[in-house]
């Protein structure tokens, strides 16, 4: 089972390149291989998880170079879990495609394997230069993706979306350069071994390389000065697009969190920990902006856009608190605000379907076909989102306001957290009586119901009680991640001699 | 050789940054474009600027390091799609939205 390692990424991909060569098959069959692979991919994440959480690294050398000279794939708890829950958040969100979305342009499935490749790889790669490329390659498939189906609207957003992240892609470039000029080195591992050890003539460079990777990542998790494009693009995409990028934003606060737990981590001599600082800010402040669009988002999407980045600030928080408690939190609440926020994006696809012409718009409008079944997976995802008992985040943001040391990060964390918390419930639920309760008269449009659409949006929905239910083995198995990923020493054995 | 590198680097990223903020979708592809190439120069420079090295180890004391040219094929190639699929997707802003300003619509005065 050593190969089982690099499956998550040759499966998409050669899904993806066969679903390109057989772009004349009939739609079923297509539909039937791209679901089959998505599916395939959660047994197999399943089994990753199960190995990698015996708390050894597992090393796939490319080509069986060792490192540091070749490309490694890593395996850690960490990277387990970052598949598991895109596989699962995929799974649903290739489900719900097949109902329609995917006919609106060419291509879609392969396109959103190529999309999971790119995911995939960019969770295990254990390389730095490896890792651009496949930003690259999952950014790609995202801007064909995001401008899917065509229109005016989406051009504008992608206009944005594109071009920011191909300066974006320049800035790691440097960033990457400068680290191979200074260290003769890109495997991560060896990176941090080297970093630990520079010279100080060379550590403002460095430090300076860091922070370009900084801007990059934090571009692609939109944090405050840079997320400017998300609402935009998320609100303009095709649902199930919306929902597969709730995990885009992760794929950059994971790379924050492996290299500046890793490269610029506790062993990183003068230049430990060298981002803390910067983030703890920044992730209140967006945090602070995400509320403020909330309140004033003028459709469902955008109000979920501005949702997404409340979240990516309370992750943010985790990160720069860097206690293994408030890192076991962050990756509770990141597991919660992926599924939910998905499932909430496929949602408001059902509710705009069933309003015609008013669609998204936070506007009375007329009345739903099933105002009941849809207002309930409504209260509850809104419920989840915005951190009330009983579900799933409210527990995340419990354990992380629990995780702020004693002093003045907790009266800030506390009082932000908290506030934007509320804006968040003031603005779910003018939205929600606004779409449920100002409606009036009969259902303007009559749309087919279709089961499997409601079972993709319910089974995302459904992680808020779930993730509660097994919160018990979940919390053991994260707290066993973050200590895992502060504890440098395994890593830095990878280098000359094996993990 | 080290200072006129690092002088045509400054001035291929001054020109593109000038070009990326006139905000025209043209301008703005030429300068990504442009920012690309010194990146790409800049990647190459990191295995250090020597002519007539062996690229073998163990011949001589100094070599050419293999592992930048390599990245910056790389990156090349990847350069090369996105350029490829900006200018595409420039093209159809223009079809679609009418203006080839970035935002998709002319700025207000």
């Amino acid at each position: 089972m050593k190969h089982a390692l690099i499956l998550p990424i040759l499966l998409p991909m050669f899904t993806g390149a066969l679903l390109l060569a057989a772009a004349r098959m009939p739609l079923g069959l297509r539909r039937g291989v791209s679901l089959g692979a998505t599916w395939l991919l959660l047994p197999l994440s399943i089994l990753l998880l199960a190995q990698a959480s015996d708390g050894q690294l597992r090393l796939y050398a490319l080509g069986g170079w060792q490192p540091p000279f070749g490309i490694v794939l890593l395996l850690d708890r960490l990277s387990a879990l970052m598949l598991l829950v895109t596989a699962v958040l995929a799974g649903f969100v290739a489900l719900y495609a097949c109902r329609g979305d995917d006919e609106r342009g060419s291509d879609f499935h392969a396109l959103l394997q190529f999309q999971l490749m790119g995911i995939n790889g960019a969770f295990l790669t254990g390389d730095l230069f490896n890792l651009f490329v496949f930003f690259e390659i999952l950014l790609i498939a995202s801007y064909c993706l995001l401008l899917h189906g065509g229109g005016a609207q989406r051009v504008r957003a992608g206009m944005h979306y594109v071009l920011l992240n191909l300066l974006g892609s320049s800035f790691f470039l440097l960033g990457v350069g400068t680290l191979y000029g200074l260290t003769g080195t890109l495997n991560m591992a060896d990176l941090a071994l080297r970093i630990g050890q520079a010279a100080p003539s060379e550590t403002p460079l460095l430090a300076a390389a860091g922070f370009l990777l900084l801007v990059v990542f934090a571009l692609k998790a939109a944090v405050l000065p840079l997320y400017f494009w998300l609402p935009r693009a998320y609100a303009s995409a095709t649902a199930p697009v919306a929902a597969l990028f709730a995990i885009m934003t992760k794929v950059g606060l994971y790379a924050i969190l492996r290299v500046f737990t890793l490269l610029y981590g506790s062993e990183a001599g003068e230049l430990a920990n060298l981002a803390r600082d910067w983030l703890w800010p920044l992730a209140l402040l967006t945090v602070i902006g995400g509320a403020l669009g909330a309140l004033g988002a003028r459709t469902l999407q955008m109000l979920l856009g501005y949702l997404m980045i409340l979240s990516v600030g309370t992750l943010l928080a985790g990160i720069a608190l860097g206690s293994p408690a408030s890192i076991a939190a962050l990756l509770y609440y990141l597991i919660h605000s992926t599924w939910i926020s998905a499932g909430l994006f496929l949602l408001a696809d059902l509710i705009a379907r069933q309003r015609g012409e008013q669609a998204g718009a936070l506007t009375a409008g007329p009345a739903l076909q099933q105002p009941l079944l849809l207002g309930g997976m409504f209260f509850v995802g809104a419920i989840a989102i915005a951190g009330l008992p009983p579900f799933s985040g409210f527990i995340g943001k419990l354990l992380l306001l629990r995780a702020a040391p004693m002093g003045y990060p907790t009266l800030l964390l506390w009082t932000v957290l908290l506030t934007g918390g509320l804006c968040a419930l003031v603005a779910l639920s003018r939205a929600g009586s606004t779409l449920f309760w100002r409606a009036s008269g009969q259902p303007s449009v009559t749309v087919e119901h279709d089961p499997l659409r409601l079972i993709a949006s319910s089974g995302l929905l459904l992680g808020a009680p779930l993730l509660v239910l097994a919160g018990g083995p979940l919390q053991a198995y994260l707290q066993a991640t973050a200590e895992q990923l502060l504890d440098l020493a395994p890593y830095l054995r990878i280098v000359g001699g094996g993990a | 050789m080290e200072a006129l590198f690092a002088v045509t680097l400054g001035v291929l990223t001054a020109c593109g940054v000038y070009l990326l903020l006139r905000a025209r979708v043209f301008p703005v592809v030429m300068g990504l474009t442009l920012i690309s190439y010194a990146v790409n120069l800049f990647l190459f420079g990191m295995g250090r600027l020597n002519s007539g090295m062996p690229a073998v180890l163990g011949k001589t004391g100094e070599y050419a390091d293999p592992v930048p040219q390599a990245l910056v094929l790389t990156a090349i190639v990847i350069g090369f799609a996105m350029t490829a699929f900006v200018v595409v997707l420039s093209l159809r802003a223009l079809g679609e939205v009418k203006s080839d300003h970035v935002d998709g619509e002319e700025p207000r005065e």
